[in-house]
């Protein structure tokens, strides 16, 4: 039965109910247990914004408490995940992956290959990604082609509460490494979700619009930047169709592609840098394989190649912004 | 002002809906409107319909605009007679007052839960004066498959519509789902609504299903309606079954659901995407296969009560829609003696393609 969570509630009861279900999903962070301040265990803070309170009192056996070390963490997670377990570890920020990358991109990633498929490695690494915090450009970044481009790991980035249980729940079954991203501007965005336990397989992109002028790509907060473009654009009788991409590795471009066969134009949003990013992607693959059927050059709508702004102004500058993504529509349309 | 002022607003259809779009007006100001004249297409996320007439009346305004999206009981088009003024006219609809939509949500509650023996069941219920009417959805389907229904049989007899076990908001641990499982659910349902008797309307395997629980518990059903019923012959579309049971997809699933419609049209974005989250809750799939096995196993139907319905003395209306191709239209008269209506222009799910007349059929059903 639907009723209506935040993304951030969707987390917790997504790792709740596989913690119920499978004794062996454990979850291991910083401060996700007891916490700085917190009066008691029931109280624990849960994380940095509070996303596994709760979770303690509930499976105090399967909730670990880690040094300030994602390093040694990261690497605890990797290794109890060939042995058995189904961690989840949280780091706090995405930009926090840098010093526990040889774990990430050289073991957990190669397992499988190296050892001839005998290594499964079905861990989750959560983290919190993405500007518009204020949070300073070393905890606001969007790495995401970082992970895309290394084979051996599954890349989630949502942008709903739905999509994050069922995708959630998913990377928590799956038998590879995931990396799971969280934008910190969606903890509180809110929309129907069941209670009961759901999956949601990778590799499927969600049409969160119909439109028939122009095909919109984006993924996590792009989604509803690209939604409310859409809007204004439709008063102007430009069509767009919105696509969510739900997971970068595998991706879905079957979906995009016939999307833009119909459309015949393609807008990229992407929150990443623009040098390699997933908009880049999707536009290389798009103008190879669906070449015939553009009728103008693809667009990218995408953060400057520059950190994030620390100054808010030049920080909500930097995030591509419905207006933006309205006018690389338009220059698509030839308006 | 005139009290021969009447309002056309933007219909209900449904708990879940909250808002519609006005896709097109099939009538222009000054055309003199009969009751059931088709007045303007509305678009939900759910569903796409005609808009029939419930009142008759010269349409002086059309106040919505074909294209925009418009809250449940807005004011779309006024009827008046011509003497009304224009000035009377004009201060009726400034006076008009548009509806909240979140205020109304809260106040009316949304889906309601029993904890039976056989689990918890998700069920809507509308009140009224009589004898109940239970609605019973077929195969993958939930209740919201009579949102046109409910309201309007309300002002008839009180309404429950449920969601079979493994269904909807129903529990999904069922461990080997029959058709005594299903009966028994609603049985049970009707013990706990305190219900003796009631009208069974079911649709596809809800038909089979309300027919199988006149046979086993007779002084239960004052009568029954079969839409489509599964239980009146051995053939049916097998391809549709397997497919919709194996369909992971939105790509698979939603040639499957036309096979539904003789208006595949009708077959949304929205419609494909709330049966795929159906799909995919934990325990549902096993369900369905099982479900399959034990109704449908090789491709045919199991069971068949036609015969024991035909010499039950319960009264039956059959109603099938012309275009069915899901189970074989020449199933509607398995049963002797029921009195049998074939909807034209329709197919499976008669009762979204064409809810009006199928309302007018299950009212006759009452009496």
């Amino acid at each position: 039965m639907a009723r209506t969570l935040s993304m951030k509630d969707a987390i917790n009861e997504a790792i709740d109910q596989e913690m119920s279900r499978d004794p062996t999903v454990i979850m291991m962070g910083e401060d996700i247990v007891g916490g700085a301040g917190s009066p008691g265990e029931d109280d624990a803070w849960g994380g940095v914004l509070g996303v596994s309170k709760g979770l303690y009192a509930k499976h105090p056996k399967q909730m670990i408490d880690t040094p300030l070390s994602e390093s040694a963490y990261v690497g605890a997670a990797i290794g109890a995940a060939t042995c058995g377990l189904r961690p989840v570890a949280e780091l706090m920020f995405i930009d926090f992956m840098g010093v526990c990358l040889d774990q990430i991109y050289n073991q957990a990633a190669k397992f499988r290959y190296m050892f001839g498929g005998k290594a499964e490695t079905p861990v989750v690494i959560r983290a919190m990604c993405g500007a518009g915090f204020r949070a300073a450009a070393q905890h606001s970044q969007m790495l995401t082609p970082i992970f895309t481009h290394i084979p051996g790991i599954k890349v989630v980035c949502p942008s709903n509460a739905y999509d994050t249980k069922g995708l959630l729940i998913q990377a928590i079954r799956d038998n590879d490494p995931v990396i799971f991203l969280e934008h910190k501007n969606l903890y509180a965005s809110e929309c129907d979700v069941p209670e009961e336990p759901y999956a949601i397989p990778f590799g499927e992109a969600n049409v969160a619009r119909e439109g028939s002028d122009v095909t919109i790509v984006s993924y996590g907060l792009m989604v509803p930047n690209s939604l409310a473009a859409a809007d204004i654009l439709k008063k102007e009788g430009i069509d767009c169709e919105v696509i969510d991409l739900r997971t970068l590795s595998p991706i879905d471009m079957d979906t995009v592609i016939e999307s833009v066969e119909e459309t015949g134009r393609l807008v990229c949003v992407d929150e990443s840098n623009p040098r390699c990013s997933i908009a880049s992607d999707v536009s290389a693959v798009v103008a190879q394989d669906a070449f015939k059927a553009l009728k103008a050059p693809i667009e990218m709508v995408t953060a400057p190649h520059t950190p994030v702004p620390f100054s808010p102004s030049l920080e909500d500058l930097y995030i591509p912004s419905a207006t933006r993504i309205a006018d690389a529509a338009r220059k698509a349309m030839g308006a | 002002m005139s009290d021969k002022i009447v309002p056309i607003l933007m219909p209900k259809w449904g708990l879940s809906m909250k808002e519609g779009t006005l896709a097109a007006w099939h009538v222009s100001e000054g055309t003199e409107i009969i009751p059931g004249d088709e007045i303007m297409d509305v678009e939900t996320d759910k569903i796409a319909n005609v808009v029939e007439a419930a009142d008759g009346g010269l349409l002086r305004r059309c106040v919505g605009q074909a294209g925009e999206i418009y809250p449940v009981q807005a004011l779309l088009g006024v009827m008046a007679p011509a003497e009304v003024t224009d000035s009377e006219i004009e201060e009726f609809i400034g006076s008009f007052e548009m509806p909240e939509i979140e205020e109304e949500e809260d106040a009316s509650p949304t889906h309601l839960h029993a904890d039976l023996e056989v689990g918890r069941i998700r069920y809507m219920h509308r009140e009224g004066e009589g004898v109940a009417v239970i609605f019973i959805h077929g195969f993958g389907g939930d209740c919201d498959n009579w949102l046109f229904n409910v309201d309007e049989i309300s002002t008839e007899a009180p309404v429950y519509a449920l969601d079979l076990p493994g269904h909807g908001g129903s529990t999904k641990t069922i461990v080997n789902p029959t058709v005594e499982v299903m009966v028994n659910a609603l049985v049970q349902l009707m013990d706990h609504l305190s219900l003796d008797r009631a009208h069974l309307v079911g649709h596809s395997m809800g038909g089979l299903i309300a027919g199988q629980t006149a046979v086993n518990h007779k002084d239960r059903v004052a009568s029954l309606t079969l839409i489509c019923a599964a239980g009146l012959g051995a053939d049916i579309n097998s391809e549709y079954i397997d497919g919709f049971v194996s369909a992971a997809s939105r790509k698979e699933l939603k040639p499957k659901l036309k096979c539904l419609f003789a208006d595949d049209d009708l077959v949304s974005r929205a419609m494909v995407d709330d049966l795929l989250k159906y799909k995919r809750l934990d325990g549902v799939q096993a369900f369905l296969e099982d479900l399959k096995k034990n109704l449908f196993s090789g491709g045919k139907q199991t069971t068949s009560i036609a015969d024991d319905l035909a010499i039950l003395n319960v009264p039956a209306l059959v109603i099938w829609g012309s275009e069915d191709a899901v189970i074989p239209k020449a199933h509607a008269t398995a049963i002797d003696g029921a009195r049998v209506e074939v909807i034209p222009d329709t197919g499976h799910m008669v009762m979204l393609e064409n809810p009006g007349r199928v309302n007018e059929l299950i009212k006759s059903q009452l009496s």
